[in-house]
């Protein structure tokens, strides 16, 4: 409160002596302000964020099972556990086909969407949101209507429904690893619920394009369709494309949700994240070995971002590049 | 005369593609909207519904007497606490909102704005925890939330939650695009730091906390990770939380399962009919970003 006079405040001294005075004590007063301010936050980014990340490096020198407070120094024989287990490995290797996967598909879905939208002139708002609308829904409720009715391996589920009109038998989309269905009922969910929320991104992106461009373009003889979009479109569009394809790499890397909701209980298809939570948190409660892998898995994002951070200029607009 | 039509002509042709060309996009978005529907369908379909309709033989597109009782029969059940579910996920949802505003933009203003020596020291300290999503943490969070007592606590489900990074880095880039002129008229008034940020900056920043409370709001309420490590007892579960154990329930209901989704997913429907233009603005703030 004090600060809010700091005027009145300085102004008995200033009476006395010289304007030096007056200026320092509004440096001080800066000071205060800015702790003020600022002070809340960073206290609570020290103690959850930064605190948690320094014990958990602590943790995962010793043998801490059950326990967060261990006496037993053990050196790296937890990262060592960590990277020669085979879930561990496995589930690295899950990530890298679910990214493979569902990386592209969504760039390429939501260009498409944006495409459509971005042309369309009639029930344009009307399209847009319908695309928009899943991306409030959670992936735990999509992951029910998925794993419940669309993608139901029993005989009412609307997919084997829809297979069975064409004579086809029901097929056990998540109950059976082989072949390995499950894939597009994990990539499916996160489409619909992802798509839209890049749509928007080209969308603006796509309305940034100066229309001289395509006007020179077509003055130079391109035919509009896939030449215009090849030649004029999507070379404007890299910048968003990058970030796009940045920001779905890092979301797939924390897939959980849909992982855990649809294989619950299967030993399959387990991404890195749901193998922690197993690892921390199941029956062993190796804080140990599940704070190793949560600083491998730490430094492995920590790479992306700073590949992130190289191509996109990190904390800069888009104009540094 | 005849110089001139071409050059009239050749823009339009450019930007229709013709009648074929656009007959085919009315096909192709219709399309991909149907299928982006049906889930939204299936729910309704399914939560209004009776069990038999949903299991029976042959394809009902629609429950053929609607089961409004469905809603009733979900609150009154005793094995599956959902409305307590309802209630957690509401308080959270407003607390974990409120609460990062505040801490977010008073952070991100002193940081945009007050002059301070080490501020920039400061700033990368926030930023490199942008480096590292808070769900690849999970397990160290967990080990401090657990040795302060927190597990299933209200307190344990918001307060970890709150120092979000990214929201301070976000209100921090728009502050430094907030017209210096305002708070300096202000300023002149006698207006300290705290004074011009209350009066001025914040009322006439509404749009930006608008655009951000939205997508903080949804992203509390459909939080999944976090609430599932801290909800280990039934009485601190979120709604996220009670609609995943149902998938992994003995029995199921198919039509209390799809109600308790319904009812989930409501709030979520609010917030798009009224507020759509702040969650979109919301969505192209954060997503240029990431």
């Amino acid at each position: 409160m004090s600060t809010t006079t700091t005027p009145g405040v300085a102004k008995s001294p200033a009476a006395a002596q010289t304007p030096s005075v007056p200026r320092r004590r509004g440096i001080r007063g800066r000071t205060l302000n800015f702790w003020l301010f600022t002070g809340p936050f960073l206290i609570g980014l020290v103690i959850f964020v930064y605190i948690p990340i320094g014990w958990s490096a602590y943790l995962s020198f010793f043998e801490a099972r059950f326990t967060v407070t261990p006496s037993e120094f053990i050196g790296f024989d937890n990262y060592k556990y960590m990277l020669t287990n085979d879930k561990f490995v496995d589930s690295l290797v899950t990530f890298t086909v679910f990214a493979a996967i569902v990386v592209p598909i969504t760039w390429a879905l939501s260009l498409g969407l944006a495409l459509l939208v971005h042309r369309i002139r009639f029930m344009k708002a009307f399209f847009r949101s319908v695309f928009f609308l899943p991306t409030a829904v959670s992936f735990v409720a999509a992951s029910l209507i998925w794993k419940m009715s669309i993608f139901s391996g029993v005989r009412f589920g609307l997919m084997n429904t829809v297979l069975s009109w064409f004579g086809i038998d029901n097929i056990a989309w998540l109950a059976n690893p082989d072949p390995p269905w499950y894939w597009l009922v994990i990539v499916t969910v996160r489409l619909w619920l992802q798509a839209g929320f890049y749509m928007i991104l080209f969308l603006a992106a796509l309305q940034n394009i100066p229309n001289e461009l395509y006007e020179a373009a077509a003055i130079d003889g391109a035919k509009p369709g896939w030449q215009t979009f090849r030649y004029v479109t999507l070379p404007q569009l890299r910048a968003t494309s990058t970030a796009v394809i940045l920001l779905l790499l890092v979301a797939a890397y924390q897939a959980f949700d849909e992982f855990f909701n649809l294989l619950a209980k299967t030993t399959w298809g387990r991404p890195p994240l749901v193998e922690l939570y197993y690892t921390a948190l199941g029956e062993n409660q190796d804080y140990g070995a599940g704070s190793a892998g949560a600083m491998i898995l730490t430094l492995l994002i920590c790479m992306v971002t700073l590949l992130q951070g190289r191509i996109m200029g990190f904390g800069r607009g888009e104009e540094s590049k | 005369m005849t110089t001139t039509t071409p050059t009239v002509r050749k823009p339009r042709k450019i930007k229709r593609g013709g009648v074929l060309g656009s007959t085919g996009l009315y096909i192709a978005t219709g399309i991909a909207a149907f299928l982006f529907l049906v889930p939204f369908y299936l729910i309704v379909r399914n939560a209004l519904s009776t069990d038999a309709e949903i299991t029976g033989e042959n394809w009902k597109f629609f429950p053929t007497d609607i089961q409004w009782g469905n809603f009733t029969e979900l609150f009154d059940d005793p094995t599956v606490p959902f409305a307590q579910s309802l209630w957690n996920s509401t308080v959270v949802g407003v607390l974990h909102t409120i609460g990062t505003l505040l801490v977010c933009s008073l952070a991100g203003y002193g940081l945009a704005r007050i002059p301070y020596k080490h501020a920039n020291k400061i700033f990368y300290a926030v930023l490199v925890t942008l480096m590292v999503p808070t769900a690849v943490t999970f397990v160290p969070s967990f080990v401090l939330v657990s040795s302060l007592g927190w597990v299933s606590t209200l307190r344990g489900l918001v307060i970890p939650g709150l120092f979000s990074g990214f929201t301070c880095f976000l209100f921090r880039q728009y502050f430094l695009g907030f017209p210096k002129e305002l708070e300096e008229a202000a300023r002149v008034d006698g207006l300290g730091y705290w004074g011009a940020y209350w009066r001025i900056v914040v009322p006439n920043s509404l749009n930006f906390f608008a655009a951000i409370a939205t997508i903080t709001f949804i992203s509390g309420w459909n939080a999944f990770l976090w609430p599932l490590v801290i909800g280990q007892d039934q009485e601190a579960w979120t709604v996220q939380v009670a609609l995943s154990s149902y998938m992994t329930n003995q029995t199921v209901n198919f039509h209390l399962i799809f109600m308790a989704t319904a009812i989930s997913i409501l709030p979520l429907v609010f917030v798009f009919l009224f507020l759509q233009r702040w969650l979109v603005q919301g969505v192209a703030q954060t997503g240029i970003k990431g």
